[in-house]
């Protein structure tokens, strides 16, 4: 009897034990910005994605984060860092990460990775990304109408397929409205340098575009423009405080819902390597409020409407008939192109000036 | 009447003494200063300076990192010691290492299919190649012209960038990668052998060590080491002794140029193994601090390589067990500077306060 009692207080203990330990332990999130947060564009909306985390799963996950992590040799030690710190799940929020994030999750098969915007997977390796060239879509077609010099001046960061399909969807959008509307692009190279974007965005203006759209993770270009007098889209974040008198409207990365999603698989033990790619509809892609100072009230709607149509599926942003520079047909009338298309884009459309930087 | 406005005077003796405790001296205030900026930030110091400088290096791993990121500090800086003692302002080293990569690389992604011993070594050889032609344009320059190799060199770690840049978006991108700007992987062959598995530090070691010891024995046990000493203290006893002053000029940039080459070569066939945009860590111009911090003596070079090496690691220790803004690192390298600069200055003059006449 005593026996089955000593027996009893084992394992009631230690299931008292292991309970408590269950609280008492959250699963830790880390992150790798590419940038400081406080650059009020790509890196600012992760972390606005990871403390929405941190709200939505409270007690059960902590997170912490390591900013400015140069794009070579040194992510892999910022990565291994916060692998071998006993972080269960770990975001590498840029796209040169990839090889870095894929080297550290060979060495930690028990962690889980989730690398943006990059193509290649592991079984711990998941990668996710947003469709911003739906957005890319609205903002060409207010630029289109928006324009008076019908010149737009467009800050590229890099050739790298989302970029290109952002400036594609964007010409096919505004062409569509107003077929002499011109696009200057000039590629800057960099993700996250506000000298350059500044010096870039007055360069396009010099040269007569009357609106901005950027392609790079800070303010600058907004607040270049709004010196200037003219026009401009914010990236990432609704940067209209930055600029009340340029701001039309920005395309907003919302990654808040998304991190909570995979960090409570994480928790809950459910986590699967896959590939996330959304967009309007599932509310990764959002518009920031249309400026009614500076936009037509009939031109709001249109850009709501099409907010809708997105969403149901009745408008895509690459619809056919699409022709590249060459004048050949690459999406046929009838059909939309695919996602495979989308995903290794490296051509401009018909209609778009220059080449891309080869 | 007092003036307040103190005067600098030279003195007439510096001490030899004090200018060897300087690095150390400048070393400690920094420590003091770090820890008051950590109190004002509300941490506790000894904490803040723990994260900081000891818990990056307490494991093996640690340890490892901190050697990959001071073996190119260190191979730079022993190189720029050439030119600097020379009094060539060779500001470039990030464009040579650059050129480094470029040329040992480009040979690494020609034979990106091969495998065989001799492919390293032909990389290496390569990368120094490169490194030492970009240094030399400087030296011609500056023999030929008087142009000032300060801007020169500074101009062409730019121009070297921008051919990086133009390779790995262009002609050398990876066919398979999506357009993405890098190139293909390097052969197994064509990689550093790591010294232990699991660890990231490598061959590239070995190179930075034996070619520190090489530039000892130059330095003290050699003409051209002693021309070197006395052109940079007196050009025109140089001048006198009959040495040749262009042939030094070009000498301390091709040696200074190819280890920066062989540097930016090991960067990336070591913890890379290919080329993209972003290769370097501005290595080139931090290791200038670290030629300075170790007074241009190759057993100080290796400790100012440990040292500046760590306020990188540190920094990211720092941020991710105390939340400090990555930027903490940065305020370390330039405490440092300044505290060296500082403590050379007041070696060698001192201010007085002197009556009005």
């Amino acid at each position: 009897m005593i026996k089955i009692f000593k027996y009893l207080f084992v394992i009631s203990t230690f299931s008292i034990f292991a309970f408590s330990n269950a609280i008492a332990d959250p699963k830790k999130v880390g992150f790798i910005y590419i940038g400081p947060p406080g650059d009020h564009g790509w890196t600012y909306m992760h972390d606005v994605g990871r403390i929405h985390a941190e709200r939505m799963l409270g007690d059960s996950i902590s997170t912490t984060y390591i900013e400015g992590v140069p794009e070579n040799a040194d992510a892999v030690r910022a990565i291994r860092k916060l692998a071998a710190s006993g972080h269960d799940l770990i975001f590498t929020t840029s796209f040169n990460y990839m090889d870095q994030t894929l080297e550290v999750a060979k060495e930690f098969p028990n962690v889980k990775f989730e690398h943006a915007t990059g193509y290649k997977r592991a079984d711990n390796v998941s990668t996710y990304s947003a469709r911003f060239y739906e957005g890319r879509t609205i903002i060409g077609h207010i630029a289109g109408k928006m324009s008076k010099t019908n010149t737009v001046g467009y800050i590229a960061s890099f050739p790298i397929p989302e970029v290109i399909r952002g400036i594609n969807a964007f010409y096919l959008a505004a062409s569509k409205v107003n077929p002499d509307i011109k696009i200057k692009i000039i590629w800057v190279f960099t993700w996250y340098d506000p000298g350059k974007e500044a010096d870039a965005a007055n360069t396009l203006i010099n040269q007569g575009a009357d609106i901005i759209v950027q392609h790079t993770d800070t303010f600058a270009p907004c607040q270049a423009a709004e010196k200037a007098g003219v026009m401009a889209f914010g990236q990432a974040s609704n940067q209209e405080e930055f600029c009340p008198n340029a701001h039309l409207t920005a395309i907003e990365d919302i990654w808040g819902p998304y991190y909570a999603e995979r960090a409570k698989a994480v928790v809950e033990g459910t986590w699967t390597s896959q590939d996330t790619w959304d967009g309007m509809a599932e509310g990764m892609v959002v518009m920031s409020p249309y400026n009614s100072k500076l936009m037509p009230a009939d031109l709001i709607q249109e850009a709501i409407n099409m907010e809708i149509a997105i969403k149901d599926g009745t408008l895509h942003p690459f619809a056919g008939p699409i022709y590249n520079q060459a004048g050949e047909l690459v999406v046929p009338e009838g059909q939309n192109a695919d996602d495979g298309m989308l995903a290794g884009m490296s051509f401009y459309v018909q209609g778009i000036d220059g080449e891309i930087p080869q | 009447m007092i003036n307040f406005l103190p005067s600098v005077v030279s003195r007439s003796q510096s001490s030899k003494l004090m200018s060897l405790f300087v690095p150390i001296i400048a070393v400690i205030l920094t420590l003091m200063t770090g820890s008051i900026i950590f109190s004002l930030m509300g941490f506790n110091p000894i904490f803040a300076l723990h994260t900081f400088f000891i818990s990056p290096i307490s494991s093996a791993y640690g340890i490892s990192e901190l050697l990959v990121k001071a073996t190119p500090l260190a191979l730079i800086a022993i190189g720029l010691a050439f030119c600097f003692k020379n009094n060539l302002y060779n500001i470039g080293a990030e464009g040579q290492l650059t050129m480094g990569a470029i040329f040992g690389g480009g040979v690494g992604i020609f034979f990106h299919d091969t495998n065989g011993f001799w492919l390293l070594p032909l990389m290496i050889i390569a990368g120094a190649i490169g490194g030492a032609l970009w240094g030399l344009i400087p030296a011609l320059l500056k023999t030929k012209f008087n142009t000032n190799e300060i801007l020169t060199s500074l101009m062409l770690v730019y121009v070297a960038l921008l051919i990086l840049d133009y390779l790995v978006v262009g002609p050398w991108k990876d066919p398979q990668g999506y357009s993405f700007p890098k190139t293909r992987s390097f052969s197994d062959s064509g990689r550093m052998p790591l010294l232990f598995s699991g660890l990231r530090i490598h061959f590239g070691l070995f190179i930075t060590l034996f070619l520190i010891f090489f530039s000892w024995f130059i330095f003290t046990k050699t003409i051209f080491g002693f021309q070197l000493k006395v052109s940079g203290f007196s050009p025109s006893a140089a001048r006198y002794a009959g040495f040749n002053q262009n042939r030094l000029v070009y000498l301390a940039f091709a040696i200074c140029g190819s280890f920066a080459g062989i540097a930016g070569l090991a960067e990336v066939s070591g913890p890379i193994g290919l080329l993209y945009r972003d290769i370097s860590p501005n290595y080139g111009f931090t290791a200038i601090i670290v030629a300075f911090l170790g007074r241009l003596h190759p057993i100080g070079i290796i400790f100012a390589s440990l040292v500046i090496a760590l306020t990188y690691l540190g920094a990211e220790d720092a941020q991710l067990f105390m939340q400090i803004p990555a930027a903490v690192g940065f305020v370390f390298q330039g405490l440092v500077l300044f505290y060296l600069l500082g403590a050379d200055f007041l070696v060698n003059y001192k201010l007085e306060f002197r009556k009005n006449k």
